[in-house]
């Protein structure tokens, strides 16, 4: 990555936070925590790294994403919304009557979404299979894999980490958004995770972990990802629950929450300035 | 053609599942066949052997394999799943709830065993719950096998079948019902068997032991009709209404619970329709499984052809 293009990715993040706030303002509560954290991780591997077409969301040989913890949604919404697979306006029908963008992603009704997630851990697997059909194809595309931290507590989700490295799935990159908390608290203190990383490599993948607000960082990880050609990988990617907002950021209980009033407004201004401030910087 | 003398079919279904698996692979690059380390115990371990690429051994994963087929299908792929029947079904609901039917992908499920089939394997491996719960999920299809020719024909049928496709077979053998040319339709029953009196409606295991059990009745002046409903789900409603029309009294057949199975699905179509028509359902009574040989295990839950003209001639005494 250039500096133009670091430029470019942290304005592209930043305009998909605003949008993921001003979606979940619109019905006043939602998953804002964990939408927030993934949002770097979003606008890198859709502000460039992905094989996509967003005029063509079915593109059979397209790279797919499963954001297994389908609670990120909104933030995965404000993203595809950003891209042109369906007009930003459309974000305020968020939870609305006959919406096409429920609280956790559904393949049917929104275009881009690759998987339907919701109950956590099964996103794992179908990202599995995804990855499996792709090989079978000998098209060369990938599927990228989200997981939350507490996601990591579901058995299903170590089944699918002893199943990948075993059919050699190399055109697989899970990414473990750590931000260590969950819905009742800190990961610590509901279920140690410990060292995921560690856990994945015992597994037999390869491992990286990244801070996952460095948008080159993370980058120069998922190239590093495609070019193993033995084994899936696995990106902890570090993060903090509610990132890039500060009012959420210190909520403790952040995971789903009320936002509306003055604390969206606060949200939003705070957000449109960091973005003006990007604007400036590339002017 | 119905060819239904007593006789067994001489193919073991596992023996027929493993051969049919190849060849629809072969015939179709986009089929893939996933296992859970049951490979050896249903025909298909020499073909996995062969084709590591169509035949996938997931290891003892049930919930990943279900999620596996459910992405596989959104790739553009057409999974076969197999495991024995309670973990292919219970094991994995959410999965096959969700990832499969839900999501709006397609997958076949084989689950072997169904019922007191599981024998000497026992009540830990004994589903007498399995179609209630996949029948619950919308839009499924829940089929217990009647036989060798019917197993042939709907594993290769439902290859594009859209949605969660539950198909329940005995690994042994049945007797032989149909010739092997015969057409099956899912979402119709057949008419095994002509009768007045009452109809018996089986399905699976019940079926050979239904058209005994009408042997039987006839011996003692009942002319009993018989119906293999081997579709459980989409239920052939319009037949239900038909036969209790035409014999005034309906008896479930069936190797599993009689709550949420073909018993309930028939007794709603039957109250649906409005028919004044006497019902009783035959089958496990909300019981757990327990071991020991198929025919004592029969024996124990009264899923025999002398049990079933008991209930027969019980039901038109009422």
């Amino acid at each position: 990555m250039n500096q133009s293009e670091i430029h470019a990715t942290k304005k592209f993040a930043a305009q998909i936070r605003l949008e993921t706030v001003r979606e979940v303002g619109t019905r006043g509560f939602g998953h804002i925590g964990g939408s927030l954290s993934v949002v770097d991780a979003l606008a890198v591997l859709y502000g460039g790294v992905m094989r996509i077409d967003p005029k063509n969301p079915d593109w059979p040989e397209r790279d797919k994403l499963v954001m297994s913890k389908g609670h990120a949604g909104p933030a995965l919404y404000a993203t595809l919304a950003l891209k042109g697979y369906f007009p930003v306006e459309m974000l305020k029908t968020l939870n609305q009557p006959y919406t096409r963008l429920p609280s956790h992603c559904d393949r049917k009704l929104t275009p881009g979404v690759d998987m339907t997630t919701g109950s956590l851990g099964q996103g794992a697997s179908t990202a599995i299979g995804l990855a499996l059909a792709q090989k079978m194809d000998e098209k060369g595309a990938r599927t990228y894999l989200f997981t939350g931290d507490g996601e990591c507590n579901e058995g299903q989700v170590w089944e699918a980490a002893l199943f990948a490295p075993q059919h050699g799935l190399d055109n697989l990159t899970w990414i473990v958004d750590y931000n260590h908390k969950q819905l009742d608290g800190t990961t610590e203190e509901v279920l140690d995770m410990g060292d995921i990383g560690a856990k994945f490599a015992a597994f037999g993948w390869h491992v990286q972990t990244v801070d996952g607000s460095n948008v080159e960082q993370f980058e120069a990880a998922l190239n590093a990802a495609s070019a193993e050609t033995r084994s899936p990988s696995c990106i902890v990617m570090n993060t903090v629950k509610g990132a890039g907002v500060p009012l959420i950021e210190e909520i403790e209980l952040n995971h789903h929450i009320v936002l509306e009033g003055e604390m969206l407004q606060k949200s939003i201004a705070h957000l449109e300035k960091v973005l003006a401030e990007l604007e400036r910087g590339a002017a | 053609m119905v060819i239904y003398d007593g006789g067994m079919n001489e193919e073991l279904y596992k023996s027929l599942f493993g051969r049919v698996i190849e060849a629809i692979c072969a015939e179709d690059k986009d089929v893939v066949y996933l296992d859970c380390d049951l490979m050896n115990s249903f025909g298909t371990h020499g073909f996995w052997k062969k084709n590591k690429k169509q035949a996938i051994n997931c290891g003892i994963q049930e919930a990943n394999m279900m999620g596996v087929a459910a992405g596989l299908s959104a790739g553009g792929k057409k999974p076969y799943v197999h495991t024995f029947g309670p973990f292919a079904s219970r094991r994995c609901y959410d999965q096959a709830f969700l990832s499969v039917a839900y999501a709006g992908n397609s997958v076949r499920v084989v689950g072997s065993d169904p019922g007191v089939t599981a024998a000497y394997n026992g009540g830990t491996h004994m589903p007498f719950e399995d179609m209630a719960l996949i029948r619950a999920v919308p839009g499924s299809t829940v089929i217990d096998i009647t036989d060798a020719a019917m197993f042939e024909s709907l594993l290769r049928q439902v290859k594009d079948r859209q949605g969660l496709t539950y198909i329940r077979t005995t690994r042994k053998n049945y007797p032989a019902v149909y010739s092997a040319d015969h057409n099956f339709t899912i979402g119709k029953g057949e008419v095994l068997r002509g009768g007045k009196d009452i109809t018996i409606i089986a399905c699976g295991l019940m079926v050979g032991e239904s058209m005994k059990a009408a042997e039987l009745l006839q011996q003692q002046g009942v002319d009993a009709r018989v119906v293999d409903m081997y579709t459980v789900k989409p239920l052939d409603a319009a037949l239900v209404e038909q036969c209790a029309r035409e014999t005034g009294a309906i008896l479930t057949a069936e190797n599993h619970n009689v709550i949420g199975g073909l018993g309930d699905a028939v007794g709603a179509a039957l109250l649906e329709s409005g028919v004044p028509c006497k019902m009783h359902k035959h089958g496990v009574n909300d019981q757990f499984g327990s071991v020991g040989s198929q025919g004592d295990l029969q024996e124990h839950y009264g899923l025999t052809a002398e049990k079933v003209a008991e209930a027969a001639r019980a039901l038109l005494k009422r």
